[in-house]
């Protein structure tokens, strides 16, 4: 029996592989075990390889791993492409319709079923991927009956009829598995899950769950991805609570558009990825000038330019911190995990409103997409706090001449009170334009300097929970790993490989990018000789970050990759002990 | 109840003596009085330019924004609070040049706000270029042989692109301007009020009087039907584009607020925040 294995299916895009995957993973979700799924997909609708690997254990995973049980393969091209990936001994199950076949150096076990065939039987070559996964079963050893919950959830609206052949099709597969192999074959049957309730969930559906339950009332976005099922999920679910959102002409005046709602006193956010962000770097600097709060999540892909659109990459982090220009206050947060994801996207809406700034959630495309199984989550956990606004204050008379309220008066912590549009004797002005108390423009030399000191002080005291996530057991590291996002995975997979080789090792997850957290990074690099900055980009941004912040230049190492991949592993391992 | 005085604040504008803008300042604010508003009831929004000061010229709630976008602050301050009018304004550089795009969309949108431009045919705070307005053959600074582009014709395209509401006049009727800003912000849906606001420093060719000798008012042709968009649209190319009143209005159309699935009746910056623990649970278990 094991507690880990690693299955994949491919095809071509277009031809279901993904609900193949989902249906599976859903079906296991439910018996307690732990998924973790990557999926390789390109910016095309139909046609071109497509897989989605799948983990599944009986233990929390977060990472992909470096190898593979079985694949199921729809197409020769997706056992050229993947096969190597297997273990020895491992399983590939083929659509016998294409006469799968394999290297004949590597030690894999091949069973050609046919998919197609058994499912035309049945009424409809549709449900090739139901044999697929009946064929899954019978290796895992598991009950078709597994099944059964999520077919009819699936199809419960095509009616009783359309449930009984789809698990008719999965009981054929297999049936027809079992022929071919003469029985159970050892070596990946799945210990027994917990049993235990947990959600079957991208980041991007926690991000977007959390700005519901954040408050979030109003969404301007332009799709793009891999940032449009926030966008999708608000779309479906706003209108619940009498919200909505509006698709824009583009990020401009998404951005704009999120700027004038927020201002105007609901709680607004945007989402993209790099393009969008570099189209938005304009109107950033207007929230952060007229303080009015924004929250914008950045989903990273492969850049620059149009880059790698589907593929994974950490790469604007730079960007992120400095774009726009001119200077302004503005928090740029890392979630690491998805239930991370969730909680900072309420508290991304609480800085913001309580700062008055623009707020960036950065994650990345693997964090972002990469669905996965999340502990329920806590309800409790949920505040809303505006700061200094109370739509319902009654404000008296202000002494201006004009009646003018003050929205920018210079405060001890640079917070000013905010009013928002339609409040009596509330009546101010905003511009992007240098400005008084007032909001009226300004270039008076004394008070610019006044507006942007109170401006700047107000991140001085900015109060973060974890901002960063330390796991470090020694007093004295050999190594220090250091990651943002979707990394924390496999740094936290590689530590003990890493340690059973006699090196002690220390993480720091950093979950708060912009104001750096120097003071805790630097404690934690005192006790470190190596400090290994594992990103997914080929500059090094978080090491130069840490360096800029830190300093220690000597012991900063890159453990860098950018070919549109996550790390493995095994990478991170070996990489770790050839800079030390 | 608020006078058109109750809209005025001491701020000197910063606009040249002569300016077309002035005129369409004080109508904005005769016309904010004239149907019933209080100076917190309304929202000024502008772009950049020497027009986009306007908001701070206006006494109500005023959001001076970025080069182009007035149009998406503008739609935003809207969605979030249906209970306040909102005018969008500024320059034909920072509507149909920079903000093009959004000025097409906030249209066929049709999001419950008025957008006036002040059209003058020029760049004039950047002091002199060409501008998407300009006749070709017009000189500029960016353009000292003539513009060889032709110029947007952009209540021809506010008509193709949907619009529900479009309307023209020139700064010096201030009564007429008045009266189209009221039946603008009456109008339940996107009004486009372009709005002739000479520049007196650097065009010299589109002045006050050759505004006088070339604008047709509507009221003078007979017949003429501004419920009727072929019409509308037969009547602006006769005219090259030179005509004043309503053009166009759609009473029917719903506006994009009454149309958008679940939208709160109650202002949305009204509502309650807070999610009930049972619909938390709910939106959970749709993932297990």
């Amino acid at each position: 029996m094991i507690d880990q294995l690693s299955w994949k299916v491919g095809g071509q895009q277009g031809e279901g592989i993904d609900s193949t995957g989902e249906i599976f993973a859903m079906a296991l979700n439910r018996q307690g075990y732990y998924l973790y799924s990557y999926r390789h997909f390109s910016s095309r609708i139909k046609g071109g390889h497509t897989n989605n690997k799948i983990r599944v254990s009986t233990s929390e995973t977060r990472s992909i791993s470096d190898d593979l049980d079985i694949l199921i393969a729809f197409d020769q091209e997706t056992i050229d492409v993947n096969v190597h990936e297997l273990r020895d001994g491992g399983v590939v199950i083929g659509d016998s319709k294409f006469n799968p076949t394999v290297p004949e150096d590597l030690n894999v076990r091949l069973y050609s079923v046919p998919f197609t065939e058994i499912a035309s039987e049945l009424g409809t070559s549709l449900m090739k991927n139901m044999v697929a996964i009946g064929a899954t079963s019978a290796v895992l050893g598991l009950p078709v009956e597994s099944y059964l919950e999520v077919v009819e959830e699936i199809f419960a609206r095509k009616g009783a009829k359309v449930v009984e052949k789809n698990m008719e099709a999965i009981q054929k597969g297999a049936d027809r598995f079992n022929e071919l192999s003469g029985g159970q074959i050892d070596g990946f049957q799945l210990n027994k899950a917990d049993g235990k309730k947990r959600m079957f969930m991208i980041g991007n559906d926690a991000i977007a769950l959390g700005f519901v339950a954040g408050g979030v009332r109003f969404m301007s976005a332009y799709p793009i991805t891999p940032a449009s099922e926030i966008m999708e999920y608000l779309i479906k679910k706003l209108p619940e609570f009498g919200g909505t959102v509006i698709q824009t002409e583009d990020e401009i005046a998404a951005c704009t558009m999120a700027i004038g709602a927020n201002y105007a006193g609901v709680r607004t956010i945007t989402s993209s990825a790099g393009p969008g962000l570099s189209l938005m770097m304009e109107a950033l600097g207007l929230s952060g000038m007229t303080e009015v709060p924004l929250v914008v999540v950045d989903t990273q892909r492969g850049g620059p330019s149009t880059g790698l659109p589907t593929k994974q990459e950490q790469s604007d982090l730079m960007a992120m911190i400095y774009g726009t220009h001119g200077e302004i206050p503005k928090v740029v947060m890392a979630p690491s995990t998805v239930e991370e994801a969730f909680y900072d996207a309420v508290e991304a809406l609480n800085i913001a409103e309580e700062y008055q700034i623009p707020v960036i959630l950065l994650t990345d495309l693997q964090l972002s997409l990469g669905k996965q199984s999340v502990e329920p989550l806590d309800y409790s956990r949920v505040e809303i706090r505006r700061g200094k606004l109370d739509p319902k204050e009654e404000l008296p008379e202000t002494d201006d001449k004009d009646g003018y309220f003050k929205r920018y008066e210079v405060t001890e912590d640079g917070i000013s009170p905010r009013v928002i549009p339609g409040m009596k004797n509330g009546i101010h002005h905003v511009t992007g334009v240098e400005h008084d108390e007032t909001g009226k423009p300004s270039e008076v030399a004394a008070n610019r300097q006044k507006q942007m000191d109170k401006r700047l002080r107000k991140l001085q005291n900015l109060r973060f929970n974890v901002p960063v996530v330390k796991q470090a057991p020694h007093k004295e590291a050999d190594i220090l790993l250091v990651g943002f996002n979707s990394t924390r995975g496999v740094i936290e997979e590689a530590i003990p490989r890493l340690e059973a080789d006699g090196l002690k090792v220390n993480h720091a997850h950093i979950r708060l990018i912009h104001p750096f957290p120097a003071d805790e990074m630097r404690s934690m690099i005192d006790k470190a000789k190596n400090v290994i900055v594992v990103e997914n980009n080929a500059t090094g941004q978080l090491a130069n970050i840490l360096k800029m912040n830190v300093g220690q230049h000597e012991k900063v190492k890159n453990l860098l990759k950018y070919d549109g991949n996550p790390f493995l592993p095994s990478e991170v391992v070996m990489k770790c002990k050839e800079l030390v | 109840m608020a006078t058109f005085k109750d809209f005025r604040n001491s701020i000197k504008p910063n606009w040249c003596p002569g300016c077309g803008d002035f005129s369409v300042q004080a109508a904005i604010q005769r016309a904010a009085a004239n149907v019933g508003l209080e100076p917190d009831d309304l929202a000024v929004v502008s772009g950049i330019g020497c027009s986009g000061r306007i908001s701070g010229y206006i006494k109500s709630y005023g959001f001076h924004g970025i080069h182009g976008r007035s149009l998406p602050i503008a739609q935003g301050v809207k969605m979030a609070n249906r209970d306040l009018t909102v005018i969008a304004s500024g320059g034909d550089g920072d509507g149909f040049a920079i903000g093009m795009g959004h000025t097409v969309h906030a249209i066929r949108r049709n999001i419950d706000i008025t957008y006036i431009v002040m059209d003058n045919q020029i760049y004039g705070l950047t002091k002199g270029q060409t501008s998407p307005r300009s006749d070709v053959g017009f000189k500029t600074k960016s353009t000292p042989e003539g513009s060889v582009e032709s110029a947007i014709g952009v209540m021809e395209l506010a008509l193709t692109a949907g619009a529900t509401f479009v309307a023209q006049s020139f700064s010096t009727d201030l009564k007429e301007l008045t009266s189209i800003i009221e039946a603008g912000i009456n109008h339940k849906g996107f009004s486009l009020i372009n709005v002739f606001s000479p520049c007196v420093t650097y065009n010299k060719v589109n002045t006050y009087d050759w505004f006088k000798e070339h604008l047709v008012s509507l009221s003078t042709i007979e017949g003429y039907d501004s419920s009727n968009r072929m019409m509308a649209m037969q009547t602006l190319m006769e005219n090259k584009g030179l005509v004043k009143g309503i053009i166009y209005q759609d009473k029917v159309k719903p506006s994009y607020q009454d149309l958008a699935h679940g939208y709160s009746k109650e202002a949305l910056a009204k509502v309650d925040l807070n999610l009930p623990e049972e619909k938390f649970n709910q939106l959970m278990s749709e993932f297990m």
